[in-house]
Parts: structure tokens; sequence; C-alpha cells
């Protein structure tokens, strides 16, 4: 995985709580054996319409949202299931960022692994960033901040391990197999 | 004496390989791995790619379910399977399994069904245990009291290489349900009615422990039920701890410990419990007395309401005005009497035996109304032959209702069971989330008997009208 430690954009807003998995990448999509792909069908069922055209009224098909690489969402993004395609297809339709208040907890552990920063702030600058969309902001992993346009820097709180993870391009599973000898002492222990 | 514990703290610190500390998580070692097509093919492409093996076969037992049909002719293989990508899936799986030399229940496994179906019927799942799946209704398991969670696929991946899992600690949450449940209410109308309090996020970071009088009445399959739908409060697990229930369910099965290994075993399990004076880092109460039938009317599983009660005004509310356009309802409409065109009875959620029995008690003699298409799924090939000995199939296919092989079916439409746009559909899965079951699909989440009941009526209908 690449090293993660800045990220600047204008943000896409989608204003609403709770959007779950199904809507990030809807379950039909899932018959795949790969991961190549999926930002094809990321919130399909918002993006296009029964015939198969773009909905010209859902934001991620309008102008503004061209080239935006930080989503900002409402309340609990990502509940449902344990799919690992949602950040998958995030990440493929060019995501690198989301900020919520609230990030369900699989969807968070998935995006870490992946590469894509899932962010929790306080209510007030999620309000703020929810009102102001295509504000430019910039993230830095580093410091855990977010710089508004507004000259607000906010704090964000992610897991210790996963940040050094993501700044140093680190792959869990090298740490994980680093283990083994533990593990096998753990296994012969416990038989 | 060391400090009171409660019973997802006594599992966890026997599964601390290493334990956390503030700059890494806890190493956490997975006694069972339970794997399906969906969400196991990219991770067996990394072993692949960096040359790996699973570490621990015999912890790992791997099923079809999720994009597996479910029409007879599908599974016996008269016809193809009509979801192309999906038989390539299945495909994929036997492949991976075979190679990588995993215990899997194929297509023509006797013993094959849900995930969270046949690892409880085979007796794999047991107390104490770690047990992950790439499957957020892994919580299911908890039922039993261990500690179960649903995991991504890079996780998958790293189980399988490793048998470990990097994880934080989760908090704790005990949810009390003191009293009785009434005549024709279940662990279904329970577990909603819990989602409806504290909300779709309410448990996000936690693991909540059910417990209290209606929940220590509840069957096996009740309890599964309940800590099925955890997630869909946010939480990271539920469970319950094992009593005598538990160990009259597991003892027998294939997967049991057997003789002497048994007796060790269950007292080991009894120490499975939260000490007096354990404490939690949050607490909710709920009178299970007072719990009626409950049915969603939303598009996630916590706009939820008493089943003869009235859908909320919340008209300000411009996300859940979203919602009801999908939904097609009003604020204040009753939804009793509200014509429906499907009813299905399946799932991880509602599909065990005492489930299709509750069903079929209901419609005995009766006839599904015309305007509704009734799907019955068990969720296992033992369940179905079961279902099959007490003649419940032919009460089922008397009464004009289709009668399928095991699998997750319309829960999720994903393997050629879907319910059309616009349609309402009474469910006994665990999601209502907007395309769900189908694209424009419209999910009403209830109970096996309120789904039974209403696959008489053609509409929603009260199932203690009909006990």
């Amino acid at each position: 995985m690449e090293p993660i430690r800045l990220i600047s954009s204008k943000t896409v807003v989608l204003p609403y709580t709770d959007i779950d998995t199904d809507q990030i990448i809807p379950a039909r999509f899932l018959t795949t054996t790969t991961k190549a792909g999926l930002g094809q069908h990321a919130f399909s069922n918002w993006r296009y319409q029964a015939d198969g055209s773009l909905n010209p009224d859902f934001i991620l098909n309008q102008g503004t949202a061209q080239g935006c690489q930080i989503l900002i969402a409402g309340n609990n993004f990502g509940c449902g299931s344990s799919r690992e395609h949602a950040p998958w297809a995030l990440l493929d339709f060019g995501f690198k960022a989301v900020i919520s208040t609230e990030i369900a907890d699989i969807f968070r552990s998935n995006s870490l692994k992946n590469g894509l920063l899932p962010i929790v702030i306080d209510a007030e600058n999620h309000a703020w960033l929810m009102s102001n969309p295509g504000a430019g902001l910039t993230i830095d992993l580093q410091n855990s901040t977010l710089s508004l346009p507004n000259g607000k820097l906010v704090t964000f709180n992610i897991e210790g391990f996963a940040r050094y993870c993501l700044l140093n391009g680190v792959d869990e599973l090298g740490f994980l197999m680093n283990q083994l000898d533990t593990i096998t002492q753990f296994e012969q222990a416990r038989a | 004496m060391s400090a009171p514990k409660t019973l997802f703290e006594k599992i966890w610190e026997r599964h601390e390989v290493v334990p956390e500390t503030t700059d890494t998580p806890a190493v956490l070692y997975i006694d069972l791995h339970l794997v399906h097509e969906v969400t196991s093919p990219q991770a067996f492409s990394l072993l692949r790619q960096q040359g790996l093996k699973v570490r621990r076969i015999d912890r790992t037992l791997a099923t079809m379910d999720h994009s597996t049909p479910t029409d007879p002719d599908e599974i016996a293989g008269r016809v193809p399977i009509k979801v192309k990508s999906a038989a390539q899936q299945i495909q994929q799986l036997e492949k991976n399994c075979a190679e990588f030399n995993i215990e899997l229940l194929n297509l023509n496994s006797t013993q094959r069904g849900i995930v969270h179906v046949v690892g409880p019927e085979l007796g794999a799942t047991q107390p104490g245990k770690t047990i992950v799946c790439g499957d957020s209704h892994t919580a299911t398991h908890g039922a039993f009291g261990a500690l179960a969670f649903g995991i991504g696929t890079t996780e998958v991946g790293h189980v399988l290489a490793t048998q470990c899992l990097l994880q934080r600690r989760p908090k704790t949450l005990a949810i009390t349900v003191d009293g009785q449940l009434s005549e024709g209410v279940t662990a279904k109308d329970l577990i909603l009615a819990i989602i409806g309090k504290i909300g779709v996020a309410g448990g996000t970071g936690q693991v909540i422990e059910y417990r209290g009088s209606a929940i220590e009445s509840l069957s096996m399959d009740g309890r599964m039920t309940v800590c099925n739908m955890s997630i869909e409060a946010g939480a990271r697990a539920g469970m319950i701890a094992p009593d005598e229930t538990t160990f009259a369910y597991l003892k027998g099965r294939p997967k049991a410990p057997q003789g002497v290994a048994w007796d060790k075993a269950v007292q080991d399990w009894k120490q499975l419990r939260s000490d007096p004076g354990a404490t939690f880092d949050r607490e909710v109460h709920i009178s299970g007395s007072e719990l009626v039938p409950m049915i969603t009317y939303g598009t996630h599983p916590g706009m939820v309401m008493p089943i003869d009660g009235q859908v909320p005004n919340l008209s300000g509310d411009p996300v859940f005005m979203k919602s009801l356009a999908y939904m097609g309802l009003q604020p204040n409409e009753s939804l009793l009497g509200k014509p429906i065109q499907v009813v299905f009875i399946g799932s991880c959620t509602n599909a065990r035996l005492s489930d299709l029995e509750l069903a079929a008690k209901l419609i005995k003699g009766k006839r599904i109304a015309p305007n509704v298409r009734a799907l019955i799924v068990p969720g296992s090939q033992q369940i179905k032959r079961e279902a099959e000995a007490l003649g419940l199939d032919k009460i089922f296919i008397e009464a004009g209702a289709e009668w399928r092989e095991s699998g997750c079916s319309m829960c999720i439409g994903m393997n050629g069971d879907t319910v059309a746009s616009g349609q309402y559909a009474v469910s006994t899965s665990n999601r209502n989330f907007e395309g769900r079951q189908g694209a424009g699909a419209r999910t009403l989440l209830a109970s096996p008997a309120t789904a039974a009941a209403s696959a008489i009526r053609g509409c929603v209908a009260d199932p203690r009208e009909l006990i």
C-alpha cells in the first residue's frame, strides 16, 4: 500500500444519515472474485436510473463533484454488512477519505486496511462541512488534523497502529506474520 | 480475589496472544473461522500471491449460501445456475477449498446451509470460542456464549494465514430484558424493539450481553435470532451466557465434544457468565412483558413500530421523509391492512426449525392470499429434512407457498431470489435497507408469525388475531 500523509481536495456532501453498505454497493455486484472495477457500481441505486442512464439529480453525477476525493456524509456512515467491496468501490470511484460524526465499526476497519481514511469529527464542524459542499480541505494524517477553509484546524482520532501503517504503507498482515512464533507458543500452551 | 469480570472479558482474555498496548492492538486468537463464497475469493488470491498456507484447516469451515440459488432445479443441476457470476463464485470457492484443503459443505452436501445456521447445527459453535466470518451477522453465534463478530475480506486473509486478528478491545453494553414475552411475541419482536430503543448506531464500538429472565427463557433458536441482529444496532457482537438450554442443544452434535471431553467442556462452560458485580460500560433495561409484535416501516431496522401502531410523523426531517417516500408510506399511516405482494420466511435471522413450525402452525389448512408470493426457505438442508419429516413442507405447498433449498435467498437478493421494484415484502430477514431485497423493493421486517399471518390475509396482519 502507498503511504498516505496529506489529502487535499474539495468535498462532496451526501446529506443523509445511516448510509448503509447496500447503498455504497448493492449486493448484486458482489458476485465478483476480484476487487477490480467496483467504482462503476458505487451508489449504483442512486447514481443510475431504471434504464441504466445516469441520474442527473444525484450529486455524484454533477460537475461540481468531479475529482472530489473527500466525501462528507451524515451520522453512522457504512452501517450494515461486512462487505469490503464498499471501501473498494469508494476508492475505485476516486474517494480517499470519508468524514462523518460516526462511522460503523466493520466499514471503518475495512477502510483503514485499504487506505480510505474514515474520519470522525465533532458535530459542530461536521455541520459546517455538511452545509458547505465543495469546501477545500486538507487532511494531515501525521498530525491527525483537518484544515477547514474557514481557518479552523480540527483534530480527529484515528487508531494509532492503523495510522502508523497508513503513514508508512505497512501491511498489517506482515505485522501478524512476525508474531507467528508467539502464536505457536500460545497454541501449545492451551492445547 | 480477582475483580469480577463480564462474560466478554473472560473470553477476550483467554484469547489474547499478545495484549493490546497504546501503540498496538491485541493479537486475538480465533478458534473458528467460517468461510463463504462471497467474501473469501480475494483473500484466497492474497494467500496465493504471497505463497501462504491456511494455518489451521481444522479451525476453518466453508459453506455456500449468499449467492447460491435456492431453486431445487438449479441445486440439483437439472438446469444451469441462472446468475452466471454466482455460478463462477461457487466454483471458485470449491477450487479454493480443494487447493487449501478446507472442509467445504458444497452444493450436494446434506449439511450445507446458511453459514450462521450450520455452525451451531454441527456443534462447531461452542461457548467460550472466538468465532469470525466475513459476514456481519456472525454475532448469531454469540447466542452460545461465544465472542463472534463479522470481519472484512482483508481480515479473512489474516485469519486464514495466522489464525489471529489485530483488535482493539471494544466496550461492553448489558441489555437486560426482564419479564416474559406474551403470546404472539417472539425473539424477533424483542430484538426489533431493542434496536428501536437504542438506535441503529446505539451499539457502535460495543459488545452487547443480553441477559434477564426473558432472554433466559428463549430457546437457542430464539437466542440466535436476538444475537443475529446485534449488528443492526451497530454492535460489534452480541452474546448470551451459556446455560442448560445451550448445553442441551449442543450435546451429541457432530462437532461438539463427546464423552469425557463433553463433561470437561461443560464444567468449563459453566464458568462463562458475568460475575456478580461485574461492571459494563453501559446498561439498558427493557420490560419483556410489555413488548408487542413489531414491524419496520422505513429503510433501516431502527425505523420500527408496534404492528398496530402508526408511522411516526417527522415531516420536518428530510432524511426521514426520503425514507418514507422510498417506502411509499405517509406519516401517521397504519400498516395493518396494507396490501402486500411478497412474504419471505427465511434468512440467518429466522429460518430455523422453530421459525418454520411457528409459521406452519398459522398457515396450516389455510391458503396464501392470491395477491401474495410466499417463499419459505429453510436455513439449512438439515432443517429442510427435519421440516419435511414433520410434514411442514406439505402445509406450505398446499397453502400455495414455494418450498426451497437452503440459502440466503431474498434476504440479500443476489442469488436469483428478489422482490420486484415497488413491491411490499413482509420479510423475516434482518435488513430493510433501500434495494436490499432487489432494486426498488420495499421491505417490512417482522417475525415469522407476522409474516405467516400477513401471507394468509394478503396484507400486513397482527399474528395475535390468528393464534
